[in-house]
């Protein structure tokens, strides 16, 4: 090997080593494709059979349909969860590498503070009747989380958690819209971010 | 131009220490495991490595215990990263020069 391929292979190497052990790049995304399509069918669901669409903040739901749109929302988040974790640990193990590791942690813990402490938020608002508040809110954390996993992950996510934000903020003033604008973040982007993240990084 | 090889540290010629360094050069801390799956090498292999780059200050350790286990974190010191930035910009100035 001549000395100057040999030094274009380590600088080619650092920079390999740089990308794996800071970002993780396992995440999948036709997972997120699938996350879009299990929102789109829960906003569908939670309007058209749990009659939810609240038109201004404070909003009482009879007990019969709250408890039905909180099994609703739980089955959409734990679907959408082991999704992405199946999916990625497949595309992990194409690739040859661990799922879990150092920078798979980091992502996790700093995507599961502002997360929790949304929903923590959102089951505050849910007991106190400011039912009209929850999309919003769920819109707003989850596009905080989504910002902070973009420096541990792919840049591209900070795009998409910004528009998350935006859309959350768009939805606190219009209130009668929140379902609509969740179905579009949580549905349509998740849909256009997955598809865009699998023909970018995954063909 | 002229591109002095002498400046390549002869610490980074191996392979597996120049994969340590890159990888401390971009995170705050890495535990031994952790290295250990990024560069896919033996215990006893990464343990040698550290240990050389340990002897030249060029990585810094820090003990611990997590859940009683011993936990051993690395990170690289000051004098560690100049070398390092200083080891890319002679590749960089060879690739370029032999362009």
């Amino acid at each position: 090997m001549s000395p100057q391929s040999e030094h274009l292979q380590d600088l080619a190497e650092i920079r390999a080593m740089m990308e794996r052990s800071s970002k993780f790049l396992s995440l999948s995304g036709l997972s997120g494709v699938l996350a879009g399509c299990y929102a789109l069918g829960a906003a569908w669901v939670s309007a058209n059979v749990f009659e939810f669409n609240p038109t201004s903040m404070a909003y009482t739901l009879n007990a019969e349909h709250e408890q039905g749109l909180v099994l609703t929302a739980l089955a959409t988040l734990v679907l959408a969860v082991l999704s992405a974790i199946l999916l990625s640990w497949r595309k992990a193990q194409k690739k040859d590498e661990k799922i879990w590791n150092a920078t798979t942690r980091r992502v996790v813990t700093n995507v599961s503070i502002p997360l929790i402490a949304g929903a923590v938020l959102s089951i505050s608002l849910l007991q106190n009747d400011l039912v009209g508040l929850i999309a919003p809110i769920t819109l707003l954390f989850y596009g905080i989380a989504l910002y902070t996993a973009g420096s541990y992950t792919y840049h591209d996510i900070k795009y998409l958690g910004i528009i998350q934000i935006v859309l959350g903020l768009l939805a606190c003033w219009f209130v009668q819209w929140g379902v609509l604008l969740w179905a579009i973040g949580f549905g349509l982007m998740h849909i256009v971010y997955g598809a865009t993240m699998h023909f970018k990084y995954e063909r | 131009m002229q591109v002095s090889f002498d400046n390549l540290h002869k610490a980074f010629e191996n392979r597996v220490r120049l994969g340590i360094m890159s990888a401390l050069a971009v995170n705050d801390y890495l535990d031994f495991n952790s290295l250990k799956e990024f560069l896919d090498v033996t215990d006893g292999n990464l343990a040698t490595h550290l240990k050389k780059l340990e002897q030249l200050e060029f990585i810094g350790i820090e003990k611990s215990f997590v859940d009683r286990k011993p936990n051993t974190k690395y990170f690289v010191t000051p004098k560690g990263r100049q070398a390092f930035e200083a080891h890319l910009q002679v590749l960089e100035g060879i690739i370029k020069a032999q362009k």
